[in-house]
């Protein structure tokens, strides 16, 4: 379309959109990491506003294609792009949550927070290396526990997942055999491991199979009553995963000179070391910039009034500030065709 | 004679009757002659529509998967290396998957078929023939999505206890079938796969198979009871043989839908782009459920065009098995008498 | 037989004849048996199937799967509006863009293209539509439409079904127009009706039974598939009736709710299964029974 076109389209779509500027319908796809609060806020939005979020959780791999393809209004990844990336695409990103990823276990007898990990036993049963419960390294790290001796199904995500960059990149920082071999990212070659499709899968895949063991974030272990594990953070304790550990890792990043932030491994007492903010990711310059006023309406609600929602599926609100960093950066970055900042207010 | 007729209903409102026959017949002028050029040219256009949609997806799959045709050529149906961070892919995983999960749908599937059939055509009583019958073919038009779920929900536990383990530890340590029957036996992977793609692939060739059992000249069965063959023995020295192209050709079409599908394999499959043993119980990937797993996230660059280049593959494959099909169809039809 | 029956004495003979006969006799009750137990084996899973389809998913059939839309996880209440009506909404598309192009081609194969090229190639080419893996189908879709027109939505979705329907459409219509015979063709022909006329008035209204069946299949053939969808209409947790955004649909709800862990999604998605199941078969019995006997 050229730029004179388009500008006439946004134009007759601004005028036109002013009378139905109350029930607008967006759509979102990505990560499924945030899907159970973005669920929560979409239904609570639609019913005080009656406009109407759809988000699809399909993966961050997909939302970051999607997004780049202009098929989806915002993209949702944990995996934060690099600036450059960013800046090639003509994206922005902005975090909205802050959780944890969790391993989660299957084992009869073995109960919630019982089974300590650390990230080097943890790598090694992702790398294949450990294939029984009752291995050594395991018995080791919890003495008493009553291990059986079966072998370890692992599950991992199928498609490609921002849960699964963050928790290879813990992989990464703490088994140095993983950093050679495997490496981080959203899809990577895993060498073992059935595979589940989204954090729905994986989690329905450990319910389902004996002995087995996976990661997802904590909202789905804590919905859904599962087995999850203790681990052992960069200072050296075994904490378990909540609201208050995650705020802890969370808690030495500086948002303010960009909003690339990885929070796994962090410093701190009581810092859950597998957290990570996920992100949405948007277009600078808009092309239809009704629905990026109703995206941005619908972040700026859930800033104001998702705190307690989020809570309760313990994820961590973003402190007050980073919020108003993230709205300076819309007001500075997200542009209709003609230049001017989109209007969320 | 001429006003009697129904059609001279077009020539009298011409005032074109003749009543005297001294010279040429009239000339009837039709009320629409362009309605037959149109209608020609419409059903003309629709079958020129079917060949240009086969040929739209021909060639938008080429040039989706041209970048890795480009990079891997032939290899790429050999290697079995598929590897998103360093950007290396191989589709031999996903193509041994599918073949092998279609092979294990026929093992179980075409005995079955033919057990079936046979019951159907020689054995039941007549009162149970009818309602059977519709039975099965009602059963292959459930949706494969039924299937997945069923598979996943309530036969993969099943199966895991009460056939994978018992295999497990009465093939420990034997050689070639321990390794055969090693790894996980959680219900998830090829076996699983295999069987939900045979119990949905039984309908269509019991119903194919059924078919062509119950065309069989009456006179060939009839001759070899006279000369006291036992039923089984009819069924297969007279009925099958008579049959055998429409029974493989029956067989080919189960086993192009067995490839080509996606959902009863992708939740039980375990989605695993490795192949490290010969282990049926180990998670393992096919074509179909690698695309509806990995296609919604690949990046526009070489993992799509590979997933592409997966979906070309499995649609040749597709294309060859219909094609072997087709053939042997025709035969037995032409042996028939009917034109081909 | 034994090569030393002429040899041997009559008595040995009919000895071998009758241990012959027993062995004959044996391996047609075993084959037969067999058989029964593989009829058995069969119909046992297949029952099986239907029996936990309706087990499970009867439990969740309610008036609000009709009236409230998808939930979010672990909600109280919630129901599959959106899904049903998406689907429904897709599928009739799908069949009313499908059917009269392939019944346009079947005539075109009946009436015109018995010989020659033309029709030999598209029948070909038919039946390999016919059984093309239907993810592939969505993927031509969305390279062509879904990225091209940079947003997912229904009628992306009503395409890819409507290249499943034409098919089956072109496949039943040939045969159908095929089973009519000729004398009724040449009837119309010797009372100078032109070639359009005959096919419109005559010969598919003869095979109208046939050919209305087999859009009823089509329908329910389209009416379960799942990986078409994925990447064409996407899925949407509200209600929507405008084409251009993405639709839920059962089989794409189904789908993402089974492989969830959660206890009301999977609740849902077996009332899915079990509306589906119910559904496509009852579809499949009123297209045979009823129009058989009009055939």
């Amino acid at each position: 379309m050229t730029s004179s076109l388009s500008r006439a389209c946004a134009g007759a779509v601004l005028a036109g959109a002013a009378g139905l500027a109350a029930a607008q319908d967006m759509t979102g796809a990505g990560a499924t990491f945030p899907a159970p609060i973005y669920a929560k806020w979409a239904d609570a939005y639609n019913k005080a506003t009656g406009a109407r979020l759809n988000y699809q959780s399909v993966g961050s791999g997909a939302g970051i294609q999607q997004i780049r393809a202009r098929t989806v209004d915002f993209g949702a990844t944990d995996m934060p792009l690099s600036d450059d990336a960013l800046a090639k695409d003509g994206l922005i990103q902005f975090p909205t949550v802050i959780g944890g990823v969790v391993p989660v276990v299957n084992i009869k007898g073995i109960a919630p927070g019982q089974i300590k990990l650390t990230g080097q036993v943890l790598g090694d049963i992702y790398l294949g290396k450990i294939t029984r419960w009752n291995d050594p390294a395991l018995t080791a790290l919890n003495p008493g526990v009553p291990l059986p001796d079966e072998a370890v199904s692992a599950v991992r995500r199928a498609d490609g997942s921002g849960t699964s960059f963050i928790f290879t990149n813990y992989l990464s920082k703490t088994n140095a055999e993983w950093k050679a071999k495997v490496g981080e990212g959203t899809a990577v070659n895993w060498p073992t491991g059935a595979g589940g499709k989204g954090n729905e899968g994986v989690a329905s895949y450990v319910q389902r199979l004996p002995n087995s063991i996976g990661y997802v974030e904590y909202a789905y272990a804590k919905q859904n009553k599962m087995t999850y594990t203790l681990l052992k953070n960069k200072d050296g304790n075994f904490v378990p995963p909540d609201a208050d550990n995650f705020k802890a890792a969370a808690a030495g990043a500086d948002w303010s000179k960009t909003f690339f932030q990885v929070l796994t491994d962090q410093p701190g007492k009581d810092a859950w070391p597998i957290s990570g903010a996920t992100f949405i990711l948007m277009y600078k310059a808009q092309e239809k910039p009704v629905t990026a006023a109703g995206a941005l309406k619908f972040f700026d609600w859930a800033y104001a009034n998702g705190d307690k929602m989020a809570d309760e599926l313990e994820y961590v609100p973003l402190p007050t500030a980073v919020k108003e960093l993230v709205r300076k950066s819309w007001a500075a970055s997200i542009k209709d065709a003609s230049g001017k900042s989109i209007a969320w207010k | 004679m001429a006003a009697t007729l129904p059609a001279s209903a077009y020539l009298r409102e011409e005032g074109k009757i003749r009543s005297d026959m001294k010279d040429r017949p009239p000339v009837a002028r039709r009320v629409s002659p362009w309605a037959d050029v149109v209608f020609s040219a419409l059903a003309h256009g629709a079958a020129w529509l079917t060949l240009a949609l086969l040929a739209g997806i021909l060639v938008s799959l080429v040039i989706g998967a041209a970048p890795a045709i480009r990079a891997y050529g032939l290899s790429f149906l050999w290697t079995s290396e598929w590897d998103p961070v360093q950007n290396r892919y191989g589709g031999l995983v996903m193509i041994y998957g599918t073949l092998m999960t279609s092979l294990i749908a026929l093992v179980i599937a075409v005995p079955v078929s033919f057990g079936i059939a046979l019951f159907l055509t020689e054995l039941s009583p007549l009162w149970l023939k009818r309602p059977l019958g519709t039975a099965i073919e009602l059963l292959a038009a459930v949706p494969s999505i039924v299937y997945g779920m069923w598979g996943l929900l309530v036969f993969s536990p099943i199966l895991s206890r009460f056939v994978q383990q018992p295999l497990q530890s009465v093939f420990k340590g034997v050689p070639v079938l321990g390794s055969l029957f090693s790894g996980p036996p959680v219900g998830i992977g090829l076996l699983s796969a295999g069987i939900i793609l045979a119990i949905m692939v039984i309908p269509f060739i019991a119903s194919v198979m059924r078919d062509v059992f119950d065309v069989t000249p009456p006179m060939l069965k009839e001759s070899a009871y006279a000369l006291g063959s036992t039923t089984w023995e009819v069924v297969w020295k007279v009925v099958l043989p008579y049959t055998k192209t429409g029974v493989v050709g029956g067989i080919m079409l189960g086993l192009g839908r067995a490839l080509g599908e996606t959902m009863a394999v992708t939740f039980v499959i375990g989605n695993f782009n490795q192949l490290n043993s010969l282990s049926l119980f180990e998670a393992a990937n096919s074509i179909t459920s690698a695309l509806a797993n990995e296609f919604g996230e690949a990046a526009p660059g070489l993992h799509q065009a590979s997933l592409i280049y997966l979906g070309l593959v499995l649609f040749l494959i597709t294309f060859i098995v219909l094609s072997i099909s087709k053939l042997l169809l025709q035969r037995l039809k032409r042996r028939e008498g009917r034109v081909a | 037989m034994s090569t030393t029956a002429a040899t041997a004495t009559p008595e040995a003979a009919q000895l071998a004849r009758r241990r012959l006969h027993a062995r004959r006799k044996r391996r047609n009750v075993v084959a037969l048996t067999l058989a029964l137990a593989a009829m058995a084996f069969g119909i046992f899973w297949l029952v099986w199937i239907l029996v936990e389809t309706v087990r499970l998913g009867i439990g969740g059939m309610s008036l609000s799967l009709f009236t409230e839309m998808t939930p979010a996880p672990q909600a109280e209440t919630g129901g599959l509006a959106n899904a049903i009506f998406g689907s429904l909404a897709m599928v009739t598309m799908a069949t009313l863009l499908g059917t009269p192009i392939g019944i346009l081609a079947g005539i075109y194969l009946a009436e015109y293209g018995q010989r020659g090229w033309l029709g030999h190639t598209t029948r070909f080419i038919n039946d390999i539509l016919l059984s093309a893996p239907s993810i592939v189908i969505g993927l031509f879709i969305y390279s062509v439409v879904v990225a091209r027109a940079k947003s997912f939505s229904g009628w992306a979705g009503v395409l890819a079904l409507a290249l499943i329907v034409i098919p089956v459409v072109i496949r039943t219509t040939e045969n159908m127009l095929a089973l009519i015979p000729n004398a009724l063709r040449e009837a119309a022909y010797a009372l100078g009706t032109p070639k359009w006329r005959v096919i419109s008035t005559v010969t598919l209204r003869a095979a109208r039974a046939g050919v209305i069946t087999g859009v009823l299949l089509a329908f329910a053939r389209i009416a379960g598939e799942t990986a078409p969808l994925l990447f064409t209409a996407l899925s949407n947790q509200f209600w929507t009736s405008d084409m251009s955004q993405p639709m839920a649909s059962l089989p794409v709800t189904i789908f993402k709710f089974a492989m969830s862990p959660y206890e009301n999604w999977q609740k849902l998605a077996w009332a899915g299964v079990f509306l589906i199941t119910l559904g496509v078969l009852i579809l499949n019995i009123v297209a045979r029974t009823f129009f058989r006997n009009r055939t």
